[in-house]
């Protein structure tokens, strides 16, 4: 059989053309563009170097500030998702009843639009009327209701509360099947040598889930970095200068006032930080299907 | 011994339950408040709607937040976007998979790579103007199509490799030509894959609203979730109004997830769990 004629490239064509010219040659010229002037201004374009991203990472303007948001964004979310998820995980592969029932439940937050998500906790978390705080009022935890999206203090770790909220269930659904396709005889051996149910989680569970927990680790990484609805949708950046600002709600921003060369210039950098993940992450992803 | 079970499985279910309630009340928040008057809907609480049920909402947010229209578009915009990426995503899969040479294997990571890769929505603009997709329908299908392109070649990369390369070798011998011996042989095999495909790119696209926020400034356009956001912003102190369009809108997404559930979670766990 000649492969090359039983499986010819053409059926690839489609997929690699829509993909390059909508994805991969936008990313390319961006940078081009990111070493330009470019605005709404003017119809002209002038080469200016690396002024933009001089612009990016000195320390009058905001953009650090944006750039160490969005890390710790993407670190406080995966850890805690990976943490919360982990126990949850655990919690729904013991016998309990309606198991099912709970499993679709969290995974149900992560099919909702996000951006109705931060629409129905803008009004959970209204200062005054919404109803964490009346919650909190009614059984005499008042120094607990907070001006939880619109005091500085508080907005980012609410933003990510909110998120940590919507992402677990679908972190924990992966952890779960990760845990049941670890073979019953590891625990049935352990319970033979009298093992308590922590020895079974450090010995066994933990160390066989060690390369399921790689990949919730990638994929909240690519998540947390690209983040942009839940933000636009709960605080769009604010309260106050670039409180809950990140990346993608900057680049928005900048396309919106035309300034176009920051906006791409930013793109950019989130691009390299991105494809250098990448090829981790299909290192972890592919690595057992080779060997199928 | 025996109570001191007992008293572990009523926590543990206990704790379940307490969970689920907790992933449950803004769901829960939509549907009592959509079907409440404008007064008692401003509490925005979890109280039982009153008798009698406000089913005028519905009727009036079909009419002021046009919902027709956006229904209309996010349906053409989804299902345009599911069939191309689905056909595109596994003709590609199917020739990068059984032909696994050097160029192929690159080819093949080329795309995954996009799994990761954010989009530059600015630079794109430049892109779109220049083939006049932008402020298009058909500009918005393609770029949904693209965006999903990436992980819909790398779910179905793994499903073409499972399937015995012998069933094509048969029938190569009995004189099938390759577009025959896809659509005939191979394409019924890959169903499970195709479901999860579907259902997971119909889910994204139907929540999608990053693309239309950039590229459709025209509101005769606008996909569902947008129209919402729109109409939140014009509405925001009838929280009746608003959660009935919330319901309006998810409704969808909620059918869809509750029949393809299976497909889902296979599909979102492909890749991270190898069993």
């Amino acid at each position: 059989m000649n492969k090359n004629k039983t499986y010819p490239l053409w059926f690839a064509a489609g997929a690699l053309i829509l993909y390059s010219v909508l994805f991969v040659i936008p990313s390319l010229i961006g940078i081009g563009y990111s070493f330009t002037d470019w605005s709404s201004y003017s119809d002209e374009l002038h080469f200016v170097g690396l002024e933009n991203f001089k612009t990016i990472f000195s320390a009058d303007e905001n953009y650090i500030k944006i750039i160490t948001n969005t890390l710790s964004f993407t670190l406080v979310t995966t850890v805690l998702k990976n943490g919360i998820g982990l126990a949850m995980a655990i919690l729904l592969t013991k016998k309990i009843k309606a198991l099912n029932f709970h499993r679709g439940i969290m995974f149900m937050p992560n099919v909702l639009s996000t951006l109705i998500i931060g629409m129905i906790f803008s009004s959970i978390l209204n200062p005054s009327k919404g109803i964490l705080n009346v919650f909190l009022r009614s059984v005499h935890l008042d120094f607990l209701a907070k001006q939880w999206l619109t005091k500085s203090q508080y907005a980012f770790g609410t933003v990510m509360a909110v998120d940590i909220w919507r992402g677990v269930g679908y972190i924990a659904t992966v952890l779960i099947a990760g845990i049941m396709s670890i073979s019953s005889d590891y625990y049935e051996a352990a319970a033979v040598d009298g093992a308590n149910g922590w020895q079974k989680f450090r010995s066994i569970t933990l160390p066989l889930l060690l390369p399921t927990l790689a990949t919730t680790t990638v994929l909240n990484v690519i998540y947390g970095l690209k983040v942009f609805d839940m933000i636009y949708a709960l605080t769009n950046g604010g309260p106050g200068k670039a409180t809950t600002e990140v990346l993608y709600t900057a680049v928005f921003k900048k396309f919106g006032t035309g300034q176009y060369a920051i906006g791409t210039a930013l793109s950019s950098v989130m691009f390299v930080f991105m494809v250098i993940i990448g090829f981790f992450m299909i290192r972890v992803m592919t690595k057992d299907e080779v060997q199928e | 011994m025996k109570a001191k079970r007992t008293v572990v499985t009523i926590i543990t279910n206990a704790i379940a339950w307490i969970i689920s309630l907790i992933c449950l009340i803004p769901l829960l928040l939509i549907v009592f408040n959509s079907f409440k008057d404008k007064l008692s809907a401003a509490k925005m609480d979890l109280k039982l709607p009153a008798f009698p049920l406000q089913f005028e909402n519905f009727s009036v947010v079909i009419e002021k937040g046009k919902l027709v229209q956006s229904f209309f578009n996010s349906m053409i915009y989804s299902t345009g976007s599911v069939a191309l990426c689905l056909i595109l995503s596994a003709l590609a899969a199917y020739v990068l998979s059984r032909n696994a040479t050097k160029l192929n294997s690159f080819l093949y990571m080329f795309i995954v790579l996009g799994i990761t890769m954010p989009i530059n929505y600015v630079a794109l603009t430049k892109v779109m103007m220049f083939f006049h997709i932008n402020n298009t329908r058909g500009g918005i299908i393609l770029l949904y199509a693209a965006m999903q392109i990436p992980f819909s070649v790398f779910l179905m990369h793994g499903f073409v490799a499972r399937i015995p390369i012998e069933l094509d070798e048969a029938a190569v011998i009995d004189g099938c030509g390759p577009i025959r011996l896809f659509f005939i042989i191979v394409l019924p095999l890959l169903k499970p894959a195709v479901a999860t495909v579907v259902v997971l790119t119909f889910l994204n696209t139907w929540n999608e609203f990053v693309s239309p926020l950039y590229f459709l400034g025209n509101s005769e356009k606008w996909p569902m979730t947008l129209s919402v956001y729109n109409f939140f912003g014009m509405y925001f102190k009838d929280w009746n109004l608003v959660c009935a369009d919330i319901l309006l809108t998810s409704l969808p997404v909620i059918i869809v997830y509750l029949l393809g559930q299976k497909y889902i979670v296979s599909g979102m766990t492909s890749g991270a769990v190898k069993g």
